[in-house]
């Protein structure tokens, strides 16, 4: 096979890998760290991209300039979410929260469908064709903005994480909850914030993936499992993990579209999921429990 | 189910004798039960947007019949609709038939996919049910020799054989630019079955399948795809597929400036209106052979305008729903019954042509309408025309498309 076919299709992967690496990493936060399986991810995704859509289409705010909106508005949403819903109904108990975020995805897709119908839309700004040439191949710029922005916000968020009290008291409340609450940690605060954090990085990810993508009410179905598999491959609660998981995800999406034609290729993605639940259930760079 | 009013012998008589008094002979008629339509269509999951469309249509259609005074023949009586969701899944669509068919209704309308639409008949036939079939374009679904299935618009068989026509017509008007073709398409029964077709003919119009390339649905990325389209630098892309994946790859294509005579579709999923408005420069000069409306009919310009008005979009599944609708209800009135036998007859000898499609009178062999069309579309930056056949064509093609600057 051509090696120019090659390079682009590794390229290719490390871009798409770094959007799926975007959607996950507030995923891996929620997921790994508070064990919280979170089924409304990509209905919350799904929420971010209209919101990216409308600030555009109605108030005329540019997606990368949506950010400062965004981002600030997910965290807030997640955060009262987490307090007036998931919170409250849990009673503490991991499987209550699943079925509660299983019911805000269907009641939010639902409702989604309702105000702004199934029709798939896309946003035209002035960049989003723009082309970068790299080497033989041209590369969309936005698509190079979200990699970047991505390994920035994952890197950033490793970060925060590591040194913060904050995360800190994130970090503490995942390993040993009675303990954290002992030394005076505010456990449902730190679950808050976490949860609204996650849904921070979806902001993100909706004002970086709107101008490559489309959006309409089943997108989190697009991208949520990947974003699962992202998470268990590279090891919950693990930025870097998320960071590989998605690159590694993207490469094998490529490669395996290239080979096996895009109709096969994707079994890839299913092959890395049983591979790693079978032979390393704990991720690449996850702690085992 | 019997459309028969449940009235006494004492009742009549006392209505005969009242009407004869007041000289009101439509009285008892008056009294016409409501005729139950099962509409199924895909209004959540994947296909919701399309679902929805063709549910609007076939509402239009009834509200219309009903507005007029129901069903004349039947002394008035409404249509009324009885909704059902497939979710975008085939097993689902089975199961609404049968919980539509607990409430009694006397035919089906849907059910915008081919792979719903297949089991979701011979769910129906097993009521002897009629249904009609408004999108849902795999010739499979009457050549099964079920009888209760009808369908109005053309299946990808007859598409396949106009877009060819119009192909080769389009194609040596240009002078015969194009020579060879790449087919792209998705990977269920809808795209597999017309790529196969597609590829079957051709051959016979003189052009070369350069290569098939088929894709999941969904499909996050069409990049490695297009690098392919690329590198085997053919003169046509025909794509088949839906519409998340179809503007996807439109948009990749146009990223990556890959030079062809055309980019044309057959069914194309995302070709409408809403591609013109948000990608003008991806949609322009796309090409589709699709359902379409005659241009030069008023009533269809009308039916636009009413649709739009309302904020939404005039695409095939809207008017193909409103046909299949009308056209049942025109069944029901040669029959003078709603009774599925006498139905089905009148379907089998239906010649309606009260409709706004580019088709002459019904004629029903199997349960497929055999003046049913397509006709060829193009994109330009602010609208969808007709561009072949010439009898309702608005504007002329623009093929070869030029070249990227």
């Amino acid at each position: 096979m051509d090696a120019t076919i090659l390079l682009a299709a590794a390229i290719n992967g490390l871009l798409i890998g770094g959007i799926y690496t975007l959607v996950a990493s507030g995923l891996t936060l929620i997921y790994g760290v508070l064990h919280i399986i979170n089924f409304a991810h990509g209905s919350m995704l799904m929420l971010a991209m209209f919101g990216v859509f409308f600030l555009l289409t109605k108030a005329g705010i540019d997606p990368y300039a949506a950010l400062l909106v965004m981002v600030p508005a997910m965290f807030a949403l997640g955060y009262l979410l987490y307090r007036g819903v998931i919170g409250r109904f849990s009673s503490g108990k991991d499987e209550n929260i699943l079925l509660i975020t299983l019911g805000l995805s269907i009641l939010i897709e639902n409702l989604a469908l309702m105000f702004f119908k199934g029709d798939t839309r896309t946003i035209s700004v002035a960049y989003s064709d723009k082309m970068v040439e790299l080497g033989p191949l041209l590369v969309s710029l936005p698509k190079i903005i979200s990699f970047v922005a991505a390994m920035v916000l994952c890197g950033v968020l490793g970060l925060w994480m590591q040194r913060s009290d904050t995360g800190k008291a994130i970090r503490a409340v995942a390993k040993e909850r009675m303990g954290a609450r002992l030394v005076g940690i505010d456990v449902d605060r730190v679950f808050a914030v976490s949860y609204g954090i996650g849904l921070a990085t979806l902001g993100a990810a909706a004002c970086l993936l709107m101008p490559i993508f489309y959006v309409s009410p089943t997108i989190g179905h697009v991208f949520v499992i990947v974003a699962f598999t992202v998470v268990v491959l590279g090891g919950m609660g693990s930025f870097l993990g998320a960071v590989v998981g998605g690159l590694i995800v993207g490469l094998t999406e490529s490669f395996g579209g290239l080979f096996l034609g895009e109709s096969l290729g994707q079994i890839g993605i299913s092959l890395i999921f049983i591979l790693i639940l079978l032979l390393r259930p704990s991720g690449l760079f996850g702690a085992g429990r | 189910m019997t459309l028969t009013p449940r009235i006494s012998r004492r009742a009549v008589v006392k209505a005969a004798a009242a009407s004869t008094v007041l000289g009101a002979p439509g009285l008892l008629l008056a009294q016409a039960r409501p005729i139950k339509v099962g509409l199924i269509h895909p209004v959540s999951g994947a296909l919701a947007y399309s679902g929805g469309q063709g549910r609007m249509g076939c509402q239009m259609a009834i509200d219309e019949i009903n507005a007029a005074g129901g069903i004349k023949a039947l002394g008035g009586a409404r249509l009324e609709a009885t909704l059902g969701d497939s979710q975008s899944r085939p097993e689902v669509g089975v199961a609404e038939v049968e919980r539509l068919h607990q409430e009694n209704v006397a035919a089906y309308v849907g059910c915008f996919s081919s792979a719903i639409a297949l089991p979701a008949t011979q769910a129906a036939a097993k009521y002897n049910t009629p249904f009609m079939i408004d999108v849902g374009v795999s010739d499979a679904i009457v050549s099964r020799g079920l009888k209760n299935v009808f369908r109005l618009a053309p299946g990808n068989g007859k598409c396949v054989d106009d877009a060819f026509a119009g192909l080769a017509e389009v194609n040596k008007a240009a002078g015969g630019v194009a020579k060879s073709v790449l087919l792209v398409h998705e990977d269920s029964e809808f795209g597999t079955s017309t790529a196969r077709l597609l590829q079957g003919k051709i051959s016979g119009v003189g052009l070369e399948v350069k290569e098939v390339l088929k894709h999941a649905t969904p499909t996050r990325d069409f990049s490695n795809l297009v690098l392919r389209v690329k590198s085997l630098k053919p003169d046509l892309v025909i794509i088949s597929n839906y519409q998340n994946e179809y503007v996807l790859l439109a948009r990749t294509m146009h990223q990556q400036r890959v030079d062809v005579a055309g980019m044309f579709s057959v069914l194309g999923g995302g070709f409408n209106y809403r591609l013109v408005k948000e990608q003008p420069d991806v949609a322009q000069y796309m090409m589709d052979f699709n359902h379409w409306y005659n241009p030069n009919n008023p009533k269809a310009q009308a039916m636009r305008k009413a649709v739009e008005a309302r904020g939404g979009l005039f695409t095939f599944e809207v008017y193909c729903g409103y046909n299949a609708v009308k056209c049942y209800a025109d069944a029901i009135e040669r029959a003078r019954s709603a009774e599925k036998d006498k139905v089905i007859a009148a379907l089998e000898t239906s010649t309606w042509s009260d409709h706004f499609m580019p088709y002459g009178p019904t004629k029903f062999v199997n349960g497929q309408n055999t003046g049913g069309r397509a006709v060829l579309l193009q994109a330009s930056k602010t609208d969808i025309d007709v561009v072949w056949p010439n009898e309702f064509a608005g504007a002329k093609p623009v093929f070869p498309k030029p070249k990227f600057g």
